[in-house]
């Protein structure tokens, strides 16, 4: 069977799964729509957590990342995990005690405004839209490149089939689609990870194998990494970063925006009982960490794997690495991989000092000596994970479920992003304020309706994604860290905040946050509209601006002080809702009112 | 009325005691040992690199895992103390 073929099978068998529960779940009401009825197990709703939290960032992107940046991207391991434990301790149980539908519901009925409320709806809908533009996006190339299609023609088939599934569904079918989902997903994930482990370490467990000998050379394997990666002129694997203030504030705003996504927040109204929605983050993380532990692993793999392809004298025991950098392979000698792959263009060759061999080594480092006059192969992070499987030889099927792995993590984030996206509107936005009266009817007929549209602006724009990837994804973490995590945890662990306080250090996080990341990225990310050129000597404080959420999020918290300490304390009967929040006792279902 | 009151406010000191317990570990173990106090960790080899490495890129996530499950564990039990659980 030929390779498009089998992908066909996989992609289009895992398709009909996902459709057959969403038909089987179907959303009777509104409590199914929004929180699945309120009756998911912990284990199944920490699986379905886990595959609404682990996007195609997680799946696609991160091991290439954390290959091409060695240690200094650790910082997308600890902040994607560590959020958790935030989640954990300081919000979902008492949110989930509160027992409402949304996130913006508990902010307007804390600080007891509709102002906050549209506050956190606003910030809501920008952070969710400006993450799932990149899920549809991703989901776009996968299908092409495995479905050997055009990436618009991808992008709808994904939008179509995101469609059934939430549209229909709601929480209840996205719940136990994304169950079915994370399994395809780990599975995928791991298969290739346990081959490659084994191929170059004897180990069967790739977080093990990470720390282990390396079968070719002997030595141990990041040891090895290293002496190749710095033969040819990069930064050691294991290297320290000069910047740890930088270093700890990227990290600290990955956690605190992790926190604050409204998506994920959701996830915790639909367990029955306020000590499930504790486990049920204890579960996520066990299952999210099944990934987080093994892409590391991966991602030091496959470089090692990538440079000994090009170069196979530094594949085993090497006495002197400039005489084995000087024997790379011929271009016309290079394997099938790299030819498929340089048809998509994330890969590809310029013969700069026409030798017919390909050098592929750091651009900045002179290596004039050897001959080398530039590096003459540009390989695209995010190709890494998908080709790993090409890279080490393995069978076609594993490349037919890397393929479906990839479009379920691409596809469930999208699903449950959509679902934040059309609560807000019709349940916060609708109901709340402009049609209170409503039927529940109405109401589902109005999510749904929202639902349809929030596809339609999502496809169109990652079909003309406007050019900002990854800007776009610390927007979104940079809004959920500086508006959306402080105001909940003050709303749960202070009763003096009031309205004004909550209001004011929203609105100051948020703008504070957006003017910094504008100020170097471009206002509004119109390109050359920014007012200093993004690089480190322009810094504050040497603070990138992927990293000011952070900072966003402490002067949320200092406003909000400042402000409700020089204003009236909140009514009696908010710093009652406030107490009954903290205590377990009588939770109760989710209530639609 | 009273002796309820006092006691949802020991419960929820003894929570927050709880929480501010395991932040000091969450941050000590992922800003700490992974990123601030890794040169001080540095002379301590582990598979061909050390330990503050080992923190970055499996021992903090272990450890979050750990955590999340203790706080959960814990709060059962502060649960079932105080009569409050549901």
């Amino acid at each position: 069977m030929s390779q498009f073929a089998i992908n066909i099978l996989f992609v289009g068998a895992s398709f009909a799964l996902y459709i057959g529960i969403a038909i089987w779940a179907k959303a009777g009401s509104t409590k199914d729509f929004y929180v699945a009825g309120g009756g998911v197990h912990p284990i199944t709703n920490g699986m379905a957590i886990g595959a609404d939290w682990m996007s195609a960032a997680s799946f696609i992107s991160m091991a290439g990342l954390i290959a091409a940046g060695g240690y200094a991207n650790s910082t997308f391991l600890m902040g994607w995990t560590g959020g958790y434990v935030l989640l954990a301790l300081l919000l979902a149980p008492y949110l989930r005690k509160f027992g409402k539908f949304t996130v913006p519901e508990f902010i307007g009925d804390r600080f007891y405004s509709r102002t906050a409320r549209m506050v956190a709806v606003v910030c809501l809908i920008v952070a969710s839209l400006t993450y799932v533009i990149g899920q549809m996006a991703g989901a776009g190339v996968a299908f092409s490149r495995f479905l050997e299609v055009d990436a618009t023609t991808g992008l709808l088939i994904a939008a179509v089939v995101v469609f059934f599934y939430s549209v229909l569904g709601g929480m209840k079918g996205i719940t136990y689609t994304q169950v079915a989902q994370y399994i395809v997903l780990i599975v995928a994930y791991t298969i290739p990870a346990v081959f490659i482990s084994l191929e170059l370490t004897g180990n069967p467990l790739p977080p093990l194998g990470l720390f282990s000998d390396h079968s070719a050379s002997g030595e141990p394997l990041l040891a090895k990494l290293n002496e190749v990666v710095t033969a040819l002129g990069f930064n050691a694997y294991t290297a320290m970063v000069d910047n740890q203030l930088n270093m700890v504030l990227f990290t600290l705003s990955l956690m605190i925006g992790t926190a604050g996504l409204p998506h994920v927040i959701m996830r915790f109204f639909t367990v029955p009982k306020v000590a499930d929605a504790r486990w049920s983050a204890g579960w996520a993380l066990v299952f999210i960490g099944l990934l987080y532990l093994t892409a590391p692993a991966v991602a030091s793999m496959a470089r090692l794997n990538l440079m000994t392809t090009i170069y196979p004298d530094m594949a085993g025991q090497v006495e002197n690495y400039d005489a084995a950098a000087s024997n790379a392979i011929a271009y016309g000698d290079r394997p099938d991989w790299i030819r498929t792959w340089e048809e998509t263009g994330l890969i590809s060759f310029e013969d700069k000092n026409n030798d017919g061999n390909i050098q592929f080594y750091n651009d900045s480092a002179d290596f004039a000596d050897r001959g080398w006059q530039g590096n003459e192969l540009t390989v695209n992070n995010d190709i890494l994970v998908l080709a790993n499987p090409e890279i080490a030889n393995l069978p076609s099927w594993v490349i037919g479920l890397i393929a479906a792995g990839g479009l379920a993590a691409a596809l469930s984030t999208a699903a449950g992003l959509l679902l934040a996206i059309s609560s807000a509107i019709s349940h916060d936005l609708i109901k709340g304020a402009i049609n209170p009266n409503i039927t529940e009817r109405g109401e589902l007929k109005a999510a749904r309706i929202s639902m349809s549209i929030a596809i339609v602006v999502a496809t169109y724009l990652g079909a003309n994604p406007p050019g900002f990837a990854a800007q776009v994804v610390a927007l979104a973490f940079g809004i959920a860290a500086a508006s959306l995590f402080p105001a909940l945890m003050m709303g749960i662990f202070s009763k003096r905040v009031n309205n004004k306080g909550a209001i004011a250090g929203m609105l100051s996080g948020l703008t504070f946050t957006l003017v910094y990341i504008f100020v170097y990225k471009g206002w509004f990310f119109i390109p050359g509209t920014n007012n200093l050129a993004d690089t480190p000597e322009n810094w504050v404080l040497g603070i990138s601006p992927l990293s000011i959420g952070a900072v966003g999020a402490i002067i949320n918290f200092a406003v909000a002080y400042l402000v409700s300490k020089s204003s009236e304390e909140p009514p009696l009967e908010i710093q009652e809702l406030v107490e009954s929040v903290r205590y377990p006792k009588g939770a109760g279902g989710a209530v639609n009112h | 009325m009273a002796d309820e009151k006092t006691n949802a406010e020991a419960y929820w000191k003894a929570n927050v005691r709880l929480i501010t317990g395991c932040l000091i570990v969450w941050a000590l173990v992922s800003y700490g040992c992974a990123i601030l106090l890794r040169p001080l960790l540095s002379g301590i080899p582990v598979g061909g690199t050390d330990l503050g490495f080992w923190f970055a890129q499996q021992g903090s996530i272990l450890t979050f895992i750990g955590l999340i499950f203790f706080y959960a564990w814990k709060m059962n039990q502060l649960d079932k103390k105080f009569g409050l659980e549901e």
